[in-house]
């Protein structure tokens, strides 16, 4: 009985605290830029009425669904073809370790050209600064698969797209998984950037409509707004992690314990 | 049933060549139960990935039932030293199983049966659902027993696979072995650097020279089909053996020059 409330009380304790202390400190504040959080709190639910739910916050979710998605299954594909050929990977390293390398936010600009202001610029900009972590840590993993392993699937005659199922992708998921939460992190960064530039709608473009506008507290709404997604992306990216890689903590408990 | 004919590996690399094999002839016939025993680093196992397949032979040939080996045949199961690393962590122990089968053209219901079938003779009935790393290394070695005889192989394949495990175990394995290799008919190669288990074990012992590796000599083991750790153990005719093969041994490390001449012809 007392594990479960122990915990609790260690999970919700810091951001308590936190919140408190802000809104202490911040209460009799007649700072046009530091509002008291009372008042922002009181303007979160007039300003995310259903009708901003629909027409901001939804398409910049789907926009990052969607470039997401695109970086997950492009990353992972490429990878798995760098990683398994030594003459691919030989080319392919240095150029995208300098590709990588390139700030995503600076090729907006560059995307805004070809791909116009619409859902496709967004789309591929974000695609394009998930991709590196997803391909670069894929490429490692399909590298690592154990020797032994690799053998033992080779004398079964385990051999082409079975392989690659159930053995090199498997073996590898573990460091896909710590590229593709990389990768999700940077999505969320991106989305806000590229409604910044040039955007009708989407949580970066109100966010920035409120700060030109001078209304700040509903600046401040937009911000909480973003970090509570944030969270709660990481929270099913933590959930579904879980399920897939169940049996490499376990492993992991295991050799620990041993 | 499965023939080494001039067997010989040469590695090459960095400017260095190191010749790992020279000159290997044996057979197995079908139906053996045959020991490799050798010094260690003698190219065991080099010898044993030439003869499954994974890797190719720098001159000689590897044959199974009249059919030269250019790739792992899919007649041949390999059970591994290292089975912690043979198994697949991310499968439950009946996945890991029945992978292999998933190559064969097999229904699911004969799959099943396979599985069921190959983790009972090991004793692991109830493991299916586990994972190979909830196991100990005894059982998790057992599980990579049963995907092998799941494969229905003409011939078994075994590389050291009880070096890692502790004594008790060891034993129990290799009473495993011995059972399965009786109930089955199968053929067996083992490899092991243990004179006892090598005598204990097999039908025949082919002792191997240090590297470059030839065959040394082989004796036929003599002892009754019957064996048991403890009474086998301690029968004279097992003392003799084992000395025999200790003095090979030992004179293969001293790298005298010329091998002793075999006192029994090889069968098959």
């Amino acid at each position: 009985m007392r594990g479960p409330l122990l915990r609790l009380v260690f999970v919700l304790g810091l951001p308590v605290v936190l919140v408190a202390v802000w809104w202490a400190a911040s209460a009799g504040s007649k700072d046009v830029y530091w509002p008291p959080l009372r008042t922002i709190v009181e303007t979160f639910p007039d300003v995310w009425t259903g009708e901003r739910w629909r027409g901001d916050v939804l398409p910049s979710v789907l926009r990052l669904a969607a470039g997401y998605a695109l970086a997950a299954v492009a990353g992972v594909a490429l990878g798995t073809l760098v990683g398994s050929r030594r003459r691919v990977r030989a080319v392919c390293e240095p150029v995208l370790e300098f590709l990588r390398a390139v700030p995503p936010p600076v090729l907006v600009p560059v995307i805004m050209l070809f791909a116009g202001i619409g859902d496709t610029m967004k789309i591929v900009v974000i695609a394009t600064g998930c991709v590196w972590p997803v391909l670069l840590n894929t490429v490692e993993g399909v590298r690592a698969v154990d020797p032994v392993m690799a053998e033992t699937a080779r004398s079964y005659g385990i051999t082409g797209a079975a392989r690659l199922r159930r053995v090199v992708l498997p073996s590898a998921s573990p460091q896909i998984f710590a590229g593709l939460r990389q990768a999700l992190s940077i999505g969320i960064i991106l989305m806000v950037i590229s409604e910044m530039f040039a955007a009708s709608n989407g949580l970066g473009f109100t966010i920035v409509q409120f700060q030109r506008s001078f209304a700040i507290p509903g600046m401040w709404t937009g911000i909480l707004l973003l970090g509570l997604l944030g969270f709660v992306l990481s929270v099913l990216f933590q959930l579904v992690e879980r399920r897939v890689l169940g049996w490499y903590h376990g492993l992991r408990d295991a050799s620990r314990r041993s | 049933m499965l023939d080494v004919r001039g067997l010989k590996k040469v590695y090459e690399g960095s400017g260095r060549r190191i010749e790992a094999v020279r000159d290997l002839t044996f057979t197995v016939g079908a139906g053996e139960l045959v020991c490799l025993v050798g010094p260690s680093g003698c190219g065991k196992t080099t010898l044993l990935k030439c003869v499954g397949g994974l890797l190719a032979p720098t001159a000689g040939e590897v044959s199974l039932s009249g059919r030269k080996v250019d790739g792992p045949p899919p007649g041949m199961a390999f059970v591994f030293q290292e089975y912690g690393r043979s198994l697949f962590p991310w499968m439950r122990v009946g996945d890991n199983v029945e992978l292999p089968l998933r190559q064969k053209d097999l229904s699911r219901a004969r799959r099943r049966e396979l599985v069921g079938d190959a983790l009972a003779s090991v004793g692991l009935a109830d493991a299916a659902g586990a994972y190979p790393w909830q196991l100990s290394g005894g059982m998790q070695q057992r599980v990579a027993i049963a995907r092998a005889l799941a494969y229905e192989p003409e011939v078994l394949l075994m590389d050291e696979p009880f070096a890692a495990v502790d004594a008790q175990t060891r034993a129990d394995l290799e009473d495993l072995v011995r059972r399965l290799w009786r109930e089955r008919g199968i053929t067996i190669l083992f490899v092991t650097h243990d004179i006892d288990e090598a005598v204990y074990l097999g039908e025949r012992v082919i002792v191997l020279s240090a590297s470059p590796t030839v065959v040394r000599e082989q004796l036929r083991v003599d002892l009754p089909a019957e064996r048991d750790q403890v009474h086998t153990r301690v029968a004279p005719r097992f003392a003799e053996l084992r000395t025999r093969v200790y003095e090979q041994i030992q004179a293969a490390k001293r790298g005298a020059a010329t091998p002793a001449k075999a006192d029994m012809p090889p069968s098959g």
